[in-house]
């Protein structure tokens, strides 16, 4: 087990090493750059810059310059963000972020998976039915469309919470609530789904006809032999899951105002802010690979079969 | 085997709902079990053995399926009409089941510790180590080699002839009445079939367990049965001893069966005997004898009504109109 980590990890190394490279060139080789803007830049102020940010220097060498800063953990200066270091940015924002993704992301897991669990005992009933025809919805129609509707409701009309906002202004937590709910309901409903059918397929099976035939109450047979095969496309979805709700907040982000790295992610894009678009593929890529890795582990440790060497 | 009858099957119906119409995948069946005796039940995929024998224990996946008529006797008590507390009692417990496939019998998420010990904390009322001990006298019965190491091991640690050994020592583990063997030889290769079969053969004459083998197999019936069912299209058509069946089948479909299995003793070089034709959809099937299409004897009532079930002196029975006293109309 110690040799399969550490040869999971040694791992990280060349997959990073070639998102770094492929992300680097490309977004270089997309039309535009961090200067081209609608008001003509002098020719001296231009170059100027350049200079500044080594963009004079042949590609190649920027490359290498790039690898060394990151090698030492820098992931050097915003070229729109004057005075900001792209890991000052990205630790300003991405704890927000974290933040409302996690507690989305348990929301949806928690409703979800409780919501699976009976629509698939009560299916073709009108539980089933209620539960799922929410979950269609959920998949269905889209953050921008849910998050103003909560707004509309519950803070224009009933003024029960506030519109938006983050947890560092006056209302405080109450922020949250809108936000956390939103984000999470097309991970609930995906969840909720994926469950209903992997139980229902457990249910089926037949290990779980024998344990019925042994004679155990329902409930036992539910909880001890169904659950424990039935979760387990839930647990290897929770890596992706959990680096796109982080970083895929961006719309939530907008609508509520959270002060999350997913604004920043797309205006990088747009601005070609070279380091900052870099940094951000760095932070998610290495969010994804390790969750993937943490899945991994714990499958392991759920599904016997599973035996790491 | 003694006189006793432990289980008494009367009439049994369970029917299927489904979009082409019901499916009468068990349209009466009556037998009598007794106690210490080996019934077998044989005929082709789709004849309703196993439904049959998911009825008896009240375990028919409700919907689609529904058990609409009939009795199963129990020690006099009726299973079918039994709260569910009560059927749970007697599941694993006084009536057990063996399934086909071993390989996915079994929780594989589960040690077979907890697995077996589930069953015997749940009925006999051990405590967790006695339990334990139990399981792994049990398996040590079944035949598993160094049970003590064995027993905290999974599933897939285990190859298809073991399983099926777990599943045996399993189900035996609390001394059942009863044990249900649905096809438990069907997965597995030909060596490993007789060593399971004599396997059950012998622990359940040690152990005074009566059982229902269900198999396509005679030869099997042959090796192990004191008592044959024959079913065809969710009926029995033809009830008896085994030797007595064997050595005179009188229905025509188990005349057809016996011709059908290959001999050693009789020169080869001719081809195998078969019945010709396929197996009846059961969906809405009209009333007459549901294997006269394939019948050699066909009248003309057959494809009118179905045979009443006729007997014979030696407590076979038979449904066929060769033997029918009824007057033809």
């Amino acid at each position: 087990m110690t040799k399969f980590i550490i040869r999971r990890l040694l791992s990280l190394i060349p997959t990073m090493f070639v998102i770094v490279t492929l992300s680097f060139f490309l977004i270089r080789f997309a039309p535009g750059g961090p200067f081209s803007a609608e008001k003509k830049v002098p020719a001296q102020v231009l170059q100027n810059l350049m200079k500044k940010y080594h963009m004079d220097e042949s590609l190649g060498r920027q490359y290498l310059r790039y690898f060394g800063e990151i090698l030492r953990g820098d992931l050097g200066p915003s070229f729109r963000y004057k005075d900001m270091t792209v890991n000052a940015l990205i630790k300003q924002s991405m704890p927000n972020s974290m933040l409302l993704g996690t507690l989305s992301l348990a929301l949806a897991v928690a409703l979800g998976i409780a919501v699976g669990i009976v629509s698939a005992l009560k299916q073709n009933k009108w539980q089933d039915y209620t539960a799922m025809s929410l979950a269609v919805v959920g998949i269905s129609v889209p953050l921008f469309v849910i998050g103003p509707l909560l707004q509309l409701v519950f803070a224009m009309q009933l003024k029960w919470l506030p519109t938006s906002g983050w947890i560092t202004d006056r209302a405080g937590l109450k922020t949250l609530i809108m936000p956390v709910i939103t984000l999470s309901f097309p991970y609930f409903a995906y969840i909720a789904r994926m469950s209903r059918a992997s139980i229902l397929e457990v249910l089926r099976s037949d290990y779980v006809r024998t344990a019925r035939a042994k004679g155990l109450k329902e409930s036992t047979v539910i909880g001890k032999h169904v659950l424990k095969g039935a979760l387990l496309p839930i647990v290897s979805y929770l890596g992706p899951a959990f680096s796109g709700i982080i970083t895929g907040s961006i719309v939530v982000e907008t609508i509520f105002l959270v002060p999350g790295v997913g604004k920043i992610f797309v205006q990088s894009a747009l601005n070609r802010d070279y380091t900052l678009i870099m940094g951000e593929v760095i932070v998610y890529s290495l969010i994804l690979i390790v969750m993937n890795f943490v899945v991994d582990i714990v499958y392991g440790f759920l599904d016997p079969r599973i035996a790491y060497k | 085997m003694t006189e006793e009858v432990i289980l008494r099957v009367k009439d049994l119906r369970t029917y299927f709902k489904t979009d082409e119409g019901t499916v009468k995948a068990v349209d009466g069946v009556s037998f009598d079990l007794h106690k210490g005796e080996t019934l077998g039940i044989v005929g082709e995929s789709g004849s309703g053995k196993s439904v049959t024998n998911l009825s008896i224990i009240n375990m028919i996946p409700s919907p689609p399926g529904k058990i609409v008529g009939g009795e199963v006797l129990f020690m006099d008590a009726d299973l079918l009409a039994m709260p569910a507390n009560k059927i749970r009692e007697i599941r694993g417990n006084k009536i057990s089941m063996i399934f086909q496939d071993p390989m996915t019998s079994l929780n594989p998420f589960l040690r077979i510790s907890t697995q077996m010990t589930e069953t015997i904390i749940l009925h006999q009322g051990l405590g967790k180590d006695e339990a334990k001990a139990k399981a792994i006298e049990m398996l040590k019965l079944a035949g598993i080699p160094a049970p003590e190491k064995r027993i905290d091991q999974y599933p897939h640690q285990f190859s298809g002839g073991m399983r099926q050994r777990v599943m045996i020592a399993m189900s035996l583990s609390c001394n059942p009445e009863i044990l249900i063997a649905d096809e438990p030889t069907s997965a597995l290769d030909v060596t490993i079939q007789a060593q399971i079969l004599d396997l059950m053969k012998d622990l359940t004459a040690r152990l005074g367990t009566a059982v229902i083998l269900i198999t396509h197999s005679l030869g099997v019936v042959a090796g192990m049965c004191d008592t044959l069912c024959v079913m065809y299209a969710g009926r029995v058509v033809e009830r008896g001893a085994t030797d007595a069946v064997f050595a005179d089948p009188k229905h025509p479909y188990t005349q057809g069966l016996i011709k059908s299995v290959p001999r050693l003793d009789v020169a080869s070089g001719n081809r195998l005997s078969s019945i010709r034709g396929q197996p009846p959809n059961v969906i809405d099937l009209p009333d007459c004898c549901p294997f006269y299409p394939r019948c050699d004897k066909a009248m003309d009532i057959c494809k009118r009504k179905y045979p009443a079930v006729s007997r014979f002196d030696d407590g076979r029975s038979v449904a066929c109109w060769l033997y029918s006293e009824e007057k033809l109309p």
